[in-house]
């Protein structure tokens, strides 16, 4: 049903994830799809790299350790904005869009409040990108 | 800004190597619904010591008031000599990184290439470093300098003319008028940036800092600038580019109250401006909750053509060929007394040396932090010459054309036509008096109000962002209601220091944090040229 899962990953929150990868995982052996892991930078030395180049190498690890543990192939996508903390949706639904994926797997937190005036990044995805979204709680 | 972000250095360059990490001295955590991700103690000093600020000051308007008056007057009487003397520093450092070796350092490393092309640059440049003081200046400036140079009483103590004034002569009180208002806008305050953004590009391009204040001073504290010695540097760099754009949100709201109430009869009070500053901010949190590309970019773009159409509508419909001519005029009667009103010892004009040029240095020192990291983002892959010179250069160049424009066309009218509408007017009607004696004054009127705003906006919204980062501990990427919080505060600031003693107050903030930043800042060149030191050339 599915081909390609893309798997957007908040590497300085990798505790929080471990769901939304189960699941994304259990899916992908299912239908035999297609995983890309997406992480989005900034332009700016961050925590995770003094550069985007830095950044794509651990996001690349990360993916090899995912790959080790449920025994698939997958793909990674360093994609960097110049404001992640506002455009995180535009970013990744363009790299949806360019690799083709099919389905979208996708940690988001319960709502409160604060989704009144800012919307889960997950939320707004959905609305932004024709790929199906599954949000995972964490 | 560049899909590539900042990248490795290309090529030969001098990497530090530290084991610091972006972020590992910051506090996550919530407060109720809202996620935040703060440095600790820079984000709690300085926005505690802000709040309390705030509070005091409306709580004690009055002595608030005077207090603030006597500090500012404190300060530029007693620190002009080490203003102006600070000021020219930064041009001498400047124009001999440009003819010295380390002109040929290239920032991003020895194979790095430019981001973006010149027009893009030079557009981005001006838009980041003048903002809303060409609207309120442009016209009031050249008219007071002009007007006191003019006076009877010119050179006398009381008076405010620079250096000696020209007493009841017409064309040479013009040059000095001229010469005075593009000296306070030209090298000297873009020296001040080129100072900001050439060490921060290079401590971030070329070696692998993060893009803070702080790391600017490595060479002189080492790891300790991850400890005490950082935090308080940017702690004053939060000060200063706080209390720097609470003064032009200040301004911003005394020239557009007064524009509205010269077109449609709004009173001019303190209900008028606190509405119209939280107007203002309302707009600048639209713009940071929008983020960069979609908000600040965009208005800043708009920003710039509506200026650009109001400059040309003004060299059109204005003495057209007197400001064409007037434009190399005035730049020659600029390098012909730029020794004179640089000079920081031994002058009698002490209104205008303490009173203009003291404030205005600290004025831009105050808005250097913010200005200087919006340069140094936007300026990867040009050699230091090629910067210097862009920076210096073609701001001053643009000044000089709109100074002329505004300035010169007011001061025609004085001249020529007999028009005293423009001298008797307040200081930020100075702009509107001088529209209406052209063409479509209803029209450009309303054009220049919303550019006092939107003009005020650009500056809140990546001011706002640059704070959150400083405060986040060189994070771009902290939750967004920080920079909410920001925005909101530096309305709440600017509305604080109004009521409690109007502009004066907020002059006298922007000059007790220029201060110490300029201590700093000259602490950035030695930093600076050590960097450079250490880079292939």
């Amino acid at each position: 049903m599915f081909k390609k899962i893309v798997v957007p990953v908040d590497l300085a929150h990798k505790d929080n994830l471990s769901s939304a990868l189960e699941t994304a995982a259990d899916l992908a052996l299912h239908y035999k799809a297609a995983v890309v892991y997406v992480g989005v930078t900034a332009a700016t030395p961050g925590s995770l790299g003094h550069n985007p180049q830095e950044y794509a190498k651990h996001l690349a690890e990360f993916a090899l350790g995912q790959s080790k543990l449920h025994g698939f192939e997958a793909e990674t996508r360093a994609v960097v904005s110049h404001d992640p903390a506002v455009d995180l949706e535009k970013s990744l639904s363009k790299v949806i869009a360019e690799c083709g994926a099919d389905l979208v797997v996708m940690a988001t937190h319960v709502p409160n409040v604060a989704d009144h005036f800012w919307p889960s990044h997950g939320g707004k995805l959905a609305t932004h990108t024709d790929a199906s979204v599954f949000l995972v709680r964490g | 800004m560049s899909d590539d972000g900042i990248p490795a250095p290309e090529g030969d360059a001098a990497l530090i190597d530290t084991e610091y990490e972006i972020g590992q001295d910051n506090i996550t955590t919530t407060v109720g619904p809202f996620g935040l991700d703060i440095h600790n103690p820079v984000f709690l000093v300085s926005g505690l010591s802000i709040v309390i600020f705030v509070l005091a000051t409306l709580a004690f308007q009055e002595q608030a008031g005077a207090l603030f008056t006597d500090l500012r007057n404190w300060l530029t009487a007693t620190f002009d000599w080490f203003f102006l003397l600070a000021g020219n520093i930064f041009v001498i450092f400047c124009l001999f990184l440009i003819v010295s070796p380390y002109g040929k350092v290239r920032i991003g490393g020895q194979e790095a290439s430019p981001d973006y092309s010149y027009s893009g640059w030079f557009a981005m440049l001006f838009a980041a470093g003048m903002g809303i003081g060409l609207m309120f200046y442009g016209v009031s400036e050249p008219i007071s300098h002009f007007s006191s140079s003019f006076a009877e009483n010119a050179g006398a103590p009381e008076s405010w003319a620079p250096l000696a004034g020209a007493p009841g002569d017409a064309e040479a009180a013009r040059h000095l008028g001229m010469a005075a208002t593009i000296f306070h806008w030209a090298l000297h305050p873009w020296a001040i940036y080129a100072v900001v953004a050439l060490s921060l590009a290079l401590f971030s391009f070329n070696k692998g800092l993060p893009l803070t204040v702080r790391s600017v001073f490595y060479p002189i504290f080492g790891e300790r600038v991850w400890g005490w010695p950082g935090h308080i540097i940017d702690i004053m760099a939060v000060f200063a580019t706080l209390f720097g754009l609470a003064t032009s949100l200040g301004f911003g709201a005394e020239q557009a109250n007064a524009g509205l109430n010269h077109l449609f009869g709004v009173p001019v009070n303190d209900v008028s401006k606190v509405l119209l500053i939280a107007l203002i901010t309302g707009f600048a949190l639209l713009s940071v909750v929008a983020g960069l590309d979609a908000g600040v970019k965009r208005l800043s773009e708009i920003n710039m053509a509506l200026a650009a159409l109001l400059l040309i509508f003004v060299i059109i419909v204005g003495p057209t060929m007197a400001i064409l001519t007037g434009f190399f005029t005035n730049l020659k009667a600029y390098v012909v007394e730029l020794p004179a009103l640089s000079n920081p010892f031994g002058r009698a004009d002490d209104n205008f040396r303490q009173g203009w040029t003291a404030f205005y240095w600290a004025w831009w020192i105050s808005w250097s932090p913010f200005v200087g990291m919006f340069i140094a983002r936007v300026s990867r892959g040009r050699t230091v010459r090629e910067f210097l010179v862009a920076v210096l250069i073609v701001p001053m160049l643009v000044s000089v054309l709109w100074m002329t424009a505004f300035g010169g066309t007011a001061i025609s009218q004085i001249v020529n036509d007999g028009y005293t509408a423009v001298t008797d007017a307040a200081l930020e009607l100075k702009l509107f008096a001088m529209l209406e004696a052209l063409p479509l004054k209803s029209i450009t009127s309303l054009i220049a109000i919303v550019l006092v705003v939107v003009f005020f906006v650009t500056s809140s919204d990546s001011g706002s962002l640059v704070i959150d980062t400083i405060t986040a501990g060189g994070k771009v990427d902290a939750p967004v209601p920080q920079r909410v919080f920001w925005a909101s505060f530096e309305g709440l600031v600017a509305i604080a220091l109004l009521l409690g003693g109007g502009l004066g107050a907020l002059q006298a903030m922007a000059v007790s944090t220029g201060f110490p930043f300029t201590i700093v800042l000259l602490l950035a060149c030695y930093a600076t040229w050590q960097g450079l030191r250490s880079e292939p050339k």
